[in-house]
């Protein structure tokens, strides 16, 4: 029971446990598609505290790991030009290019800045007009507003000097290609919910009809977990594949229309190459015609970057849910959050570094 | 990166033409993008993430979800390094 004492109730915790013992009758395995969900999964042991059988698969929920290799060595290309300011979430600065990562670029002498907000990065564009300044915009749905905004104000306000490295990526588009492939094992879903706080939940009842999957949104703490699974339980059990809100405190089924409406100005959907997993048909938003001018792949003409994956890193295994991050070879021994050879080593929302932080080798039973 | 921290609006005014919000998020402050959330008053606590509010939230819930968040150091994490 030791886990449950970290949880900020353990009587409701243990409720629920209880409730998911009791009602599984046979193995079951359900994927989370949020690294929230994922670290908060491993750290706090609610896959040990599951019956046997039902077996937590972490997908490709942490944005920072599958931003595509090809896009990570154009922001390297980028934010090595003398003149530029790169501006980027944190998160971003270890994820390994294909030689390099921003962080090492950044001690080389570039002028690589961390920053809060993708707003941030356009005031130093208006307090640096003489500088080209990039922003480094990645993510799901959930960061994709603030990105939308500050290129809608770059564009209003005049900074021309401002431009976005974009890479982001969708939810459903992901979920319907991890259904596809031949090896899925996948049986249900839970689903990111800040992601559902802005899109809303339109998109997944046909998924869950067309694939036969429960999906349950639910967020990140780990009461909300154990509800998503207790609900997706529930549903497995009863053979029932449908759409449950489960976070209704932050999810409307409408999303946030507001964000919505820009989204659908500043964006259009493209095909996008996810690290580790590969091509996605349309599983991305790129700036669409009218904000072209603001995109920093046509600016600085970085297209004909070379990629070169680490032959050591089994992360698209990982994150396809084909292999837990321990059983790589190199987890921990060539492979670490110092020197990552891969991205879901890098983020504290992927599931090699949650893994490497807080996995016990001792399975609790209750 | 995907952390979306609630925190209870203390001011709002307008930048550049967009309601922007001061908000608190279990002591440290922050300005708040209310573009997603604009009728977001003072008092009222929103989900934000990366500079900008998403969504409502009720006061309980939020307040659940701040000592939740500083009690596993995510507050630290999203706002200390930066």
């Amino acid at each position: 029971m030791k886990y449950l004492d970290e949880f900020s109730n353990p009587e409701l915790a243990l409720r629920l446990v209880e409730q998911i013992h009791a009602v599984t009758t046979r193995p079951w395995a359900m994927m989370e598609v949020c690294g929230g969900q994922t670290h908060s999964i491993i750290r706090h042991g609610i896959d040990q505290l599951l019956p046997d059988g039902v077996e937590m698969i972490h997908g490709p929920g942490c944005p920072v790991c599958v931003t595509p290799l090809e896009t990570i060595d154009k922001a390297l290309a980028i934010a090595s030009r003398p003149d530029v300011i790169f501006c980027s979430f944190g998160d971003m600065l270890r994820v390994p290019g294909s030689g390099r990562d921003l962080f090492s670029v950044k001690s080389a002498g570039a002028d690589v800045r961390v920053v809060y907000s993708p707003l941030d990065a356009l005031n130093l564009a208006r307090e640096n007009p003489d500088r080209p300044v990039v922003f480094f915009g990645i993510g799901f749905e959930t960061t994709a507003p603030a990105n939308a905004m500050t290129v809608y104000q770059a564009r209003r306000l005049g900074v021309r000097n401002f431009s976005l490295l974009v890479s982001h990526v969708l939810v459903p588009p992901a979920i319907a290609a991890i259904m596809e492939s031949p090896r899925c094992r996948v049986q249900a879903f839970l689903a990111a919910g800040h992601v559902c706080s802005v899109m809303g939940t339109g998109e997944y009842p046909a998924l869950a009809s067309k694939y036969g999957v429960p999906i349950v949104v639910t967020g990140f703490e780990p009461l909300d977990i154990l509800e998503g699974i207790r609900q997706t339980v529930v549903q497995l059990e009863a053979g029932r594949h449908e759409l449950q809100n489960a976070y209704p405190r932050a999810v409307r089924d409408e999303g946030n229309p507001a964000a919505k409406a820009m989204l659908r100005d500043v964006f259009e959907v493209t095909d996008r190459a996810w690290r580790g997993i590969g091509m996605i048909p349309d599983s991305g938003w790129r700036l669409s015609s009218r904000y072209r001018e603001f995109d920093a792949e046509e600016r600085f003409q970085v297209g004909d970057v070379r990629t070169s994956e680490s032959p050591l890193c089994r992360s698209g295994e990982v994150l396809q849910g084909l292999l837990k991050p321990h059983e790589c070879a190199a987890f921990g021994k060539e492979c670490t959050p110092r020197n990552p050879l891969g991205a879901t080593m890098v983020s504290s929302e992927g599931a090699c570094a949650a893994y490497y932080a807080y996995r016990r080798l001792d399975v609790v039973h209750i | 990166m995907c952390l979306a921290v609630p925190g209870r609006v203390l001011a709002v005014t307008e930048v550049d033409g967009v309601p922007t919000a001061e908000v608190d998020f279990g002591g440290v402050r922050k300005s708040v993008c209310l573009q997603y959330v604009p009728d977001a008053a003072v008092g009222e606590y929103v989900v934000v993430h990366v500079g900008f509010a998403i969504q409502r939230l009720d006061e309980q819930s939020a307040q659940r979800t701040l000592a939740e968040f500083e009690r596993m150091g995510y507050l630290e994490e999203e706002f200390g390094a930066r």
